[in-house]
């Protein structure tokens, strides 16, 4: 668990505070998103957990206990950092790269090596082929996911991730999302995600923080801030289209109804597809029924486009 | 290329004499080179995390290297004397500043990202000093290393003015004697010596630049 009490961060020479007494629970286990526009204090926050800036007030708990009590390099091994700017060091290989924190813990080297495959393999690179290349052979997406292994190395059952998926192209980033979902699933961190996409908020975060100007201004799990706005502020930025987004929070297998006759030009879904889809796919045949199949083919049920529409009003 | 020839002649029958100068230039230019290597890359290190330091020691450095080779010998000798040491000495001085240079810029251009990252995923201070910064600066270090190299290597020719010997021992007999050809024997070994220098130190150069880094 993190506690932020109070927490406040002024840099020298500035008129406003950077992070302006937020105060946040983040329940371990679960996914924090921090989220708001530029400048709004997204990165500042992060850093003051793990002590790389010290803040100007207030308190930072983990597990119960203080940071500023704690010895700053070694807190630090203990958190997985994903920075936003990647960072990989030039010099090394990725499998050194991504061996970084399990070297600086003294793990042996047949467990280091054996974990660089492990993580490689995690995020979709294949270990034959990388591990022994540069980071200058790599495009912008493939480093942020070295970055994102890297981070995870030494299994640290905290996580900051500064806009990991960034510079990432939408299909692998869906992929990644999917893939750290699924870790999570496992490995249960206790994850505070920085990201400047709603979508993705809404995907990965068990709770979002909208953020403005250094404040928090909503916290709150993505149906409640989808279905209730605390503020004109929050309305905006969510956008019109937030029905939309609601939407992409269930699965057709959530809502489908028992197994009926179906037109053979209805669209056939997966059990997972997400119910924006499945509207969009509805749309698109102009049907009002879909038929909801298990990946063997075998229906499952069928989605009435009632059924999308009463998820969008959060009946 | 008659006077080659008598040069070529007078090294032939001088070999000891001819030997022990090149000897001595040798030893001189090293352990002035190594000198100044032990004092300058430390210190740049220590420095470079000094945003005030940084600029106190480049600025010191950049003085220092605009004092003429000649002039730096002279001041030296009526505080030193002459002979070997005082050569060193005055080497020395003259290969501190590109060393503490480069060294420093090395250290102070390593992206910031990376050093944060490194900070970030909990290495100390020390860590981040040997295994990130260090062997990114080590590039623009060593070509530091390099210029100093030549320059004291050239610079070993005028040792001989205050007794410190080496090949400018012919130089300045030469001159003395308007004897052209003894005087070659100085100028062409000295001359091949800063290019084989350079040569060499270019060669480790590359291979001191991480893999990652080389183009
Ligand atoms: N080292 C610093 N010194 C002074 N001001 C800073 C410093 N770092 C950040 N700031 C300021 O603090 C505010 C918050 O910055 P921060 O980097 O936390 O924003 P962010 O939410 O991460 O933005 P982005 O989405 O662009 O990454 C900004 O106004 C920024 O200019
Ligand atoms: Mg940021």
């Amino acid at each position: 668990m993190i506690t932020l009490d109070g927490l406040t961060k002024q840099y020298p020479g500035t008129a406003q505070p950077a992070v302006d007494h937020i105060s946040l629970t983040i329940p371990k286990g679960e996914v924090c998103v921090l989220i708001g526009p530029s400048g709004c204090g997204k990165t500042t926050t992060m850093r003051l957990i793990n002590r790389l800036i010290e803040p100007s007030g207030g308190t930072i708990e983990l597990q119960g206990r203080d940071v500023t009590h704690m010895d700053a390099v070694e807190l630090r091994r203990g958190i997985g950092y994903v920075i936003q700017q990647v960072g990989l060091f030039p010099h090394l290989t990725i499998a050194e790269n991504i061996a970084t924190v399990p070297r600086l813990l003294g793990w042996d080297a047949a467990r280091t090596d054996k974990r660089i495959d492990e993580l490689l393999e995690l995020v979709a690179l294949e270990p034959v082929t990388y591990r022994d290349r540069y980071p200058r052979d790599l495009s912008g997406g493939q480093k942020q996911r070295v970055g994102v292994a890297r981070a995870l190395a030494a299994d640290p059952p905290v996580m900051l991730m500064d806009e990991p998926f960034g510079a990432i192209d939408p299909i692998t980033r869906t992929r990644l999302q999917d893939e750290f979902q699924r870790i999570q699933a496992r490995l249960k961190k206790t994850v505070v995600f920085v990201t400047h996409d709603l979508d993705e908020a809404i995907r990965m975060g068990d709770r979002i923080a909208i953020l403005r100007e250094g404040r928090v201004v909503q916290y709150d799990t993505p149906e409640a801030i989808l279905a209730r706005p605390a503020n004109a502020f929050v309305e905006e930025f969510v956008g019109q289209d937030r029905a939309l987004k609601r939407l992409s929070l269930y699965t057709v297998e959530s809502r489908m109804g028992p197994v009926a006759s179906v037109a053979d030009d209805a669209p056939r879904l997966r059990a997972d597809t997400t119910l924006r889809d499945a509207l969009s796919a509805l749309l698109g045949a102009r049907s009002e029924l879909a038929l909801v199949l298990d990946p063997s083919g075998a229906a499952l049920g069928t989605l009435r486009l009632e059924d999308v529409h009463a998820a969008a009003a959060g009946r | 290329m008659m006077l080659l020839l008598e040069a070529w002649t007078f090294i032939l029958e001088h070999p000891a004499r001819f030997g022990q100068a090149l000897y001595t230039h040798v030893v001189l230019s090293a352990a002035a080179l190594g000198t100044a290597a032990a004092i300058a890359i430390p210190l740049g290190i220590v420095v470079a995390d000094r945003a005030r330091g940084a600029l106190l020691a480049v600025n010191a450095a950049n003085i220092g290297r605009t004092l003429p080779s000649l002039a730096v010998l002279a001041l030296v000798m009526p505080v030193l004397g002459t002979g070997f040491a005082p050569s060193w000495f005055a080497l020395t001085l003259l290969a501190l500043p590109p060393i503490l240079i480069n060294t420093c810029a090395g250290m102070r251009e390593v992206d910031a990202d990376v050093v944060d990252a490194a900070r970030g995923m909990g290495m100390s201070a020390r860590e981040i000093v040997f295994r990130i910064k260090l062997p990114l600066a080590l590039p623009v270090l060593f070509a530091g290393v390099r210029t100093a190299a030549v320059q004291v290597v050239s610079g070993a020719v005028l040792a001989s003015y205050i007794g410190g010997g080496g090949l400018g021992d012919f130089i300045t007999a030469g001159i003395a004697m308007m004897a052209v050809p003894q005087l070659l024997v100085g100028a062409i070994p000295a001359t091949l010596l800063s290019l084989g220098t350079d040569f060499l130190f270019g060669r480790i150069q590359r291979r001191l630049t991480p893999i990652g880094l080389r183009t």
